[in-house]
C-alpha cells in the first residue's frame, strides 16, 4: 500500500479528454445472458488472480484431510493405509468440493456489503448473470481442489481401478452437483447480513453433512439411528457414485439419484435466490 | 423549464418501522445539476435507489427519463448511470479491469471496450493507476474510478450520492470539476449532499429533504429569499443604548432583535428590506448613533435551520 505513487498518479482532471469521452455516445446493442454470465465469470477468475490466498481453503484443506484421515487412522480403520487411501480419497475430493460451494455465498455477500451490488444490479443485463458468473468462476476453484486432491492422491499410491475415464466421470458429475448445491449458499448470503455468518452457517451445515456420512468411514459399525442418517444424507449417495466410477463400476440407480438430487437443489434454491436478490434491500 | 428528466409523486420507502422515505414529490428537468441536499439519515440514498431501480416504492410514482421505474426498468437502466455512496466498483480488481467488466457486460467488444476503459482513465487523470488495483488507490482517485464506471455508455442521467463526503478539498475540486464537465455536455446529474456549500456551489436547484419529506425546493437563491430577505447588523456608538435600540428595531421591522456578542451590536432578521432604511431613520430620530451597519445574506445553514430546527450537519457520520 504506497500512497505516494498513488498520489503522483492522480493526476489532474482534463477538461478536454472529459469531453471527448462524454460525447463518445456509443450505444452497443446489449449482450445476451450467456455472454454476460461469461463476463461474469471472467470477473471471479480475475480475483483468483489478484488474491491468491483466497484458494488456500481449496487447497490446503483437502491436503490436510488426506494426509491426517490416512496416516492417523488408515491402519486401524481399514488395517492398512494403502488400503484406506483407496476408499478415503474418493470421499476427500467429495469433501473437498462441497466445502469449495460456500465460496460464492461469502463472497457475494462481502458484494452487497461493499455496495458493487448495486452498481451489478442497475445495469441492464440479464438479472441472474451475476449471480451465474459467480458460480461459474467456481468451476475453476473445483478444478483446481480436484486436481490437488487427486495428484497428491496418485503420489500417496491411489490407483483408480475406473482408470482416467472414471476419475473424469466422476470430477465432472462432482461439478454439476456443486454448481447446484451452491445456490443454496448464494440464497443463504441474501438472508444473512455479513460474510462471517454466512461462513458460520454455513459450516454448520456443512461439516455434520460431510462427517455424518460414509466419506470416512463405512457406515457398517454405526449404531442403526446413525446408519439411517448416513443413508439419507446426499452427500453420501454422491461418495458412493464417485468411489464407483473411480473404481470402475458404474451405479447407474445412484448416479440418476445425484443428479435428481442437483436439479432438485437448482430448481427450489435456484428461484428463492433470484427472487431474494431482485427485491434485496 | 424544459421536459422532465425525473418525476416522482408520493414516493414511499419504509423498512420496518423506518419510513425513509415518507412521501417525496420532484421535478427535475433535464440539464444541469439538481441537488438533494440533507442530513446523514434523511432518505436521500432511499430515494436514489429508487430512482435506480434498485428498490422497489412502497407507493407512489417515479418517472425517469420518461419511463416508469417499476414497469419500464430496463429502459431506466439502459439510460441512466450510478454512483453509489459507497465503493461501486470492484476493489480486487485494478481500474482498467473494472472498466472493461462493465464494457463487456454493456455489449462493447473486446477491443472497443479497452479502448473505452483506457480514454475514461484518460480523462479522469487514472491512467498512470490503471493496473493497479483499486484498493490501492487514494480517496479522491476512488471516486473518480466511481464516476467512470458510471460513464461507460454516456448517460442522459447521472445519479451521485455524496460524492464528495469524505474527500479532501482538492479531491472535492475535481469531482466538482467533473460535475460541471457533464452539465456543461448536456447531462443532467442529481447529486445528494449533506454539504450546504456544494448545492449552492453546484445545484441549479436544491430539494431539502429531512426526515423522508421534502420540505423545501428551489434555487439556491429562492430558499434563501424563503427564509427572509437576511438580516441588519447595526454597531451602536453607545453599548448603554443597546437596550433601547432593540426596542426601536423591533417595532420597526416587527421582528425581535438580537444582542450580539459585540456589547455595541445587535442584529434582525428582514422580511421586507424596504424596513431597513426606516429602521435606521427611527434609531436617529430617537438620538442612536449608528457608527456601522450591514445587511446580511443568509447562508443556507441558516435556510437548513429555519426549515428544520436543526442543524444540516450536527449528525453527519
Ligand atoms: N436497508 C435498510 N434497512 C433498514 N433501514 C434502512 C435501510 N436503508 C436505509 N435505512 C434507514 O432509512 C433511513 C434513511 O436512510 P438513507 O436513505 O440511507 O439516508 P441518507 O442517504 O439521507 O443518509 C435511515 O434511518 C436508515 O437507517
Ligand atoms: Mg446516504
Amino acid at each position: 500500500m504506497n500512497t505516494t505513487t498513488a498520489e503522483q498518479a492522480s493526476a489532474p482532471v482534463t477538461e478536454d479528454a472529459l469531453r471527448s469521452v462524454l460525447l463518445a455516445g456509443e450505444r452497443p446493442s446489449r449482450p445476451g445472458p450467456v455472454l454476460t454470465s461469461l463476463t461474469f465469470g471472467w470477473r471471479a477468475l480475475l480475483k483468483i488472480k489478484h488474491v491468491p490466498e483466497q484458494l488456500v481453503d481449496v487447497t490446503m484443506f483437502p491436503i490436510m484431510f488426506t494426509l491426517m484421515f490416512t496416516y492417523l487412522f488408515g491402519g486401524a480403520l481399514a488395517g492398512s493405509t494403502q488400503e484406506y487411501l483407496q476408499f478415503l480419497l474418493p470421499g476427500i475430493l467429495v469433501q473437498a468440493n462441497v466445502m469449495i460451494t460456500m465460496n460464492t455465498g461469502i463472497t457475494l455477500n462481502t458484494d452487497i456489503q461493499k455496495g458493487v451490488f448495486d452498481r451489478f444490479r442497475s445495469l441492464p443485463v440479464w438479472r441472474p448473470s451475476p449471480l451465474v458468473g459467480a458460480l461459474l468462476g467456481d468451476v475453476m476453484r473445483y478444478s483446481i481442489g480436484s486436481a490437488i486432491v487427486i495428484t497428491l492422491g496418485l503420489v500417496l499410491g491411489f490407483r483408480p481401478e475406473g482408470g482416467a475415464v472414471g476419475v473424469v466421470l466422476s470430477v465432472a458429475l462432482l461439478l454439476v452437483f456443486s454448481f447446484c448445491l451452491s445456490w443454496l449458499w448464494t440464497m443463504l448470503s441474501l438472508i444473512l447480513r455479513t460474510p462471517n455468518s454466512v461462513a458460520g452457517v454455513s459450516m454448520m451445515v456443512m461439516f455434520p453433512l460431510t462427517f455424518v456420512s460414509n466419506i470416512f468411514v463405512d457406515p457398517k459399525t454405526m449404531p442403526g439411528w446413525m446408519q439411517a442418517v448416513v443413508e439419507v444424507n446426499p452427500i453420501s449417495h454422491l461418495a458412493t457414485v464417485v468411489r464407483g466410477l473411480m473404481h470402475g463400476s458404474v451405479p447407474a440407480g445412484e448416479i440418476g439419484w445425484v443428479l435428481v438430487s442437483s436439479v432438485l437443489l437448482l430448481a427450489v434454491f435456484g428461484p428463492i435466490t433470484m427472487v431474494l436478490y431482485r427485491n434485496k434491500k | 423549464m424544459g421536459k422532465l428528466a425525473i418525476e416522482t409523486r408520493g414516493l414511499k420507502k419504509s423498512f420496518g418501522k423506518t419510513h425513509a422515505v415518507a412521501g417525496v414529490d420532484l421535478a427535475v428537468s433535464a440539464g444541469g445539476v439538481y441537488g438533494v441536499l440533507g442530513p446523514n439519515g434523511a432518505g436521500k440514498t432511499t430515494t436514489i435507489r429508487m430512482l435506480a431501480t434498485l428498490l422497489r416504492p412502497d407507493a407512489g410514482e417515479a418517472q425517469v427519463l420518461g419511463y416508469d421505474v417499476v414497469r419500464d426498468a430496463r429502459a431506466v437502466q439502459s439510460r441512466v448511470g450510478l454512483t453509489g455512496q459507497f465503493a461501486s466498483v470492484d476493489e480486487d480488481l485494478t481500474g482498467v479491469e473494472n472498466l472493461l467488466l462493465l464494457a463487456r457486460l454493456l455489449g462493447y467488444s473486446r477491443r472497443r471496450g479497452r479502448e473505452r476503459a483506457a480514454d475514461l482513465l484518460d480523462a479522469f487523470g487514472l491512467a498512470e493507476a490503471a493496473d493497479r488495483p483499486v484498493k490501492k488507490y487514494s480517496g479522491g482517485m476512488r471516486r473518480r474510478i466511481d464516476i467512470a464506471a458510471s460513464l461507460v455508455v454516456t448517460p442522459e442521467l447521472i445519479f451521485l450520492d455524496e460524492p464528495t463526503t469524505g474527500l479532501d478539498p482538492r479531491s472535492r475540486n475535481q469531482v466538482w470539476e467533473i460535475v460541471r464537465g457533464m452539465v456543461a455536455e448536456g447531462a443532467t446529474v442529481l447529486l445528494t449532499t449533506q454539504y450546504l456549500d456544494e448545492a449552492d456551489q453546484l445545484a441549479d436547484r436544491i430539494a431539502v429533504i429531512d426526515h423522508g419529506k421534502v420540505i423545501a425546493e428551489g434555487s439556491s437563491g429562492e430558499l434563501k429569499a424563503s427564509v427572509g430577505a437576511g438580516s441588519l447588523h447595526v454597531r451602536l456608538r453607545a453599548p448603554e443604548q443597546r437596550a433601547e435600540a432593540e426596542r426601536v428595531l423591533a417595532g420597526v421591522l416587527e421582528v425581535p432583535a438580537e444582542p450580539s456578542a459585540d456589547p455595541a451590536a445587535l442584529s434582525a432578521r428582514i422580511s421586507d428590506p424596504e424596513r431597513v432604511a426606516r429602521a435606521l431613520a427611527e434609531l436617529s430620530r430617537s438620538g442612536i448613533d449608528v457608527t456601522e451597519f450591514a445587511l446580511g445574506q443568509p447562508s443556507l445553514d441558516e435556510v437548513f435551520l429555519t426549515l428544520t430546527g436543526h442543524a444540516a450537519e450536527e449528525d453527519a457520520a
